[in-house]
């Protein structure tokens, strides 16, 4: 099989503390893979070893392989490389206190373009991607602060996807977003597919459902499932899926 | 006998909304007085030629000129020399240097420097730069001792106002890529320097006032003449209000109430400044 990202023999500890267990999964390119479980379970902390974002926790410890394509991310790509390939939006909207159009071109700027023909471009081309160009082309030049909570985080995905990455991951991206601003994320994501390979994680079960093509549920840092959508969430192999798709606990 | 007890306790609250509102009043009444009698004595004397007139031994014909000028050259030096290292060594303790019992006791010990004595700083800058350094009862010696002093009040400034940048913004800086030094100078400095100049500005109007260390090293009380580079003699307007108050003729105490009232002028210009700025600053930061 031919894997987008790739964990293998995964593990991770804060400390003493051991948050993820021999995990191993493989995304397929073009894909929205969702990663579910109740809270404390691992599968945020995976998601940012995919960006190397736990590099940034003081005692955080990995094993294992993390690999883009056959590349591995932790001993072939530096850090810095693996940042731009593999882009990243948060849980809570985090623009820059700066103009839209200067959110939207950071990661062009630190990579040393100023050409302002070149960022334009992006600008345009980034901002229709997230489905906010008709909303902000007239005030790209206003502080993004001014935005609405929705708007913002399709800032954030457009400032993620500026520098052309080939995997957004997602960590919670609509939690904190009012149903309307979920559902344009939700379609946003879905289209997004077509030139990016997604993995989301979320709280939203119902959420999974729509957007993904993949799920994996984990549970105290263990992967326990990891199936197609509609396999895990209509006929789950592990009682514990079953247990948790349902809400009996979590 | 509830009755009693609920009556006392009545009272007690009542004599303590007295009682704090006797203390607002005296210290609100104080200053009061001192901006009253100072402004009664020295607003009269406030006219062109106090400001441009060189000092002189006549009251009515000394003037502020070479003072306001010393002051000036004063503290553009000291900024000069203490913002960039106070930045600088702001950013690296806060950004850069590792968590540990060592960062802990500089951290402490940079708390405490703020709080010395500044005739301290004085003592220092006489020992290091007038006397070992051979820089003489110079400019710069004065503006080296006072971005000694002000120093400590720029770090723990910066480091606050580095402090007050939420993660949020570093992580989305670093998630795509940014070096450190890519997400300090763009993400965090930017959103961080409305705090950094709030900082730089209340240590200035701290050097404004500063008297004891200058005098310490030997800032002149009688200067002829407007400084015209680093190693010139100086002086400054805090020492020549300091001079004129320990004339005996009446009229140089006039002199001094007149200078008084621009130190003051000056102070609270800078600190209008500095809180402006921090309102404006914490919106920006706080959305």
């Amino acid at each position: 099989m031919n894997y987008k990202l790739q964990a293998r023999n995964a593990n991770l500890w804060y400390g003493e503390k051991q948050a993820l267990k021999n995990i191993t999964l493989g995304v397929e390119p073009h894909t929205v893979t969702a990663f579910i479980g109740p809270s404390g379970c691992g599968k945020s902390t995976l998601l940012r070893c995919f960006n190397r974002m736990n590099d940034l926790i003081e005692n955080a410890r990995t094993e294992g392989e993390f690999l883009l394509d056959d590349k591995d991310l932790y001993r072939d790509i530096d850090v810095y490389d693996v940042r731009k390939r593999i882009g990243m939006v948060f849980q809570r909207p985090n623009p820059f206190p700066k103009t839209i159009f200067e959110n939207v071109v950071y990661g062009l700027r630190i990579n040393g373009i100023n050409d302002k023909r070149l960022l334009e471009e992006k600008v345009e081309w980034s901002l229709k991607s997230a489905a906010l160009w008709e909303e902000v082309k007239d005030i790209l030049h206003k502080s993004a602060l001014a935005l609405s909570g929705g708007q913002q985080q399709r800032l954030c995905i457009a400032r993620a996807m500026a520098v052309e990455p080939t995997v957004l991951l997602m960590d919670e991206p609509a939690s904190a977003l009012d149903p309307i601003s979920t559902a344009k994320i939700e379609e946003l994501i879905y289209q997004l597919k077509r030139n990016f390979t997604i993995v989301i994680v979320t709280h939203n079960m119902q959420q999974a459902g729509r957007v993904s093509d993949k799920t994996a549920f984990f549970y105290l840092g263990e992967l326990i499932e990891f199936d197609t959508t509609q396999k895990l969430f209509t006929n789950p192999e592990h009682e514990k899926t079953q247990n948790y798709i349902t809400g009996r606990f979590g | 006998m509830k009755d009693a007890n609920q009556k006392r306790a009545i009272a007690k609250d009542t004599a303590f909304r007295w009682v704090a509102f006797a203390c607002t009043v005296l210290v609100l009444g104080v200053l009061a007085v001192l901006l009253i009698d100072i402004l009664s004595s020295g607003l009269g004397r406030l006219n062109w030629s106090f400001f441009s007139n060189l000092p002189s031994r006549f009251a009515e014909r000394a003037g502020i000129v070479t003072a306001l000028a010393g002051m000036a050259s004063l503290l553009f030096f000291t900024i000069i020399i203490a913002l960039p290292i106070g930045i600088l060594a702001g950013v690296y303790l806060q950004e850069y240097g590792t968590r540990n019992r060592l960062a802990r006791i500089i951290e402490i010990n940079i708390a405490n420097l703020a709080g010395v004595p500044s005739v301290i700083y004085g003592i220092l800058g006489l020992t290091l730069f007038v006397r070992t350094l051979g820089m003489g009862n110079s400019l710069m010696a004065g503006a080296l001792t006072l971005a000694l002093l002000i120093l400590p009040i720029i770090i723990v400034a910066t480091r606050e106002a580095i402090r007050a940048v939420p993660g949020s913004l570093r992580e989305a800086s670093y998630g795509m890529g940014a070096t450190k030094w890519q997400t300090t100078r763009r993400v965090v400095l930017p959103s961080a320097l409305g705090g950094i100049l709030t900082g730089i500005i209340l240590a200035l109007s701290r050097a404004v006032g500063e008297t004891a260390p200058l005098l310490v090293i030997g800032a002149l009380v009688y200067v002829p003449f407007i400084p015209e580079g680093p190693h010139d003699q100086f002086t400054t307007l805090p020492i020549q209000v300091f001079n004129w108050t320990s004339r005996p003729q009446a009229a140089f105490i006039v002199n001094a109430a007149a200078g008084i009232i621009i130190l003051l002028l000056i102070t609270f210009l800078l600190n209008a400044i500095a809180i402006y700025i921090r309102s404006k600053w914490y919106k920006k930061i706080h959305y």
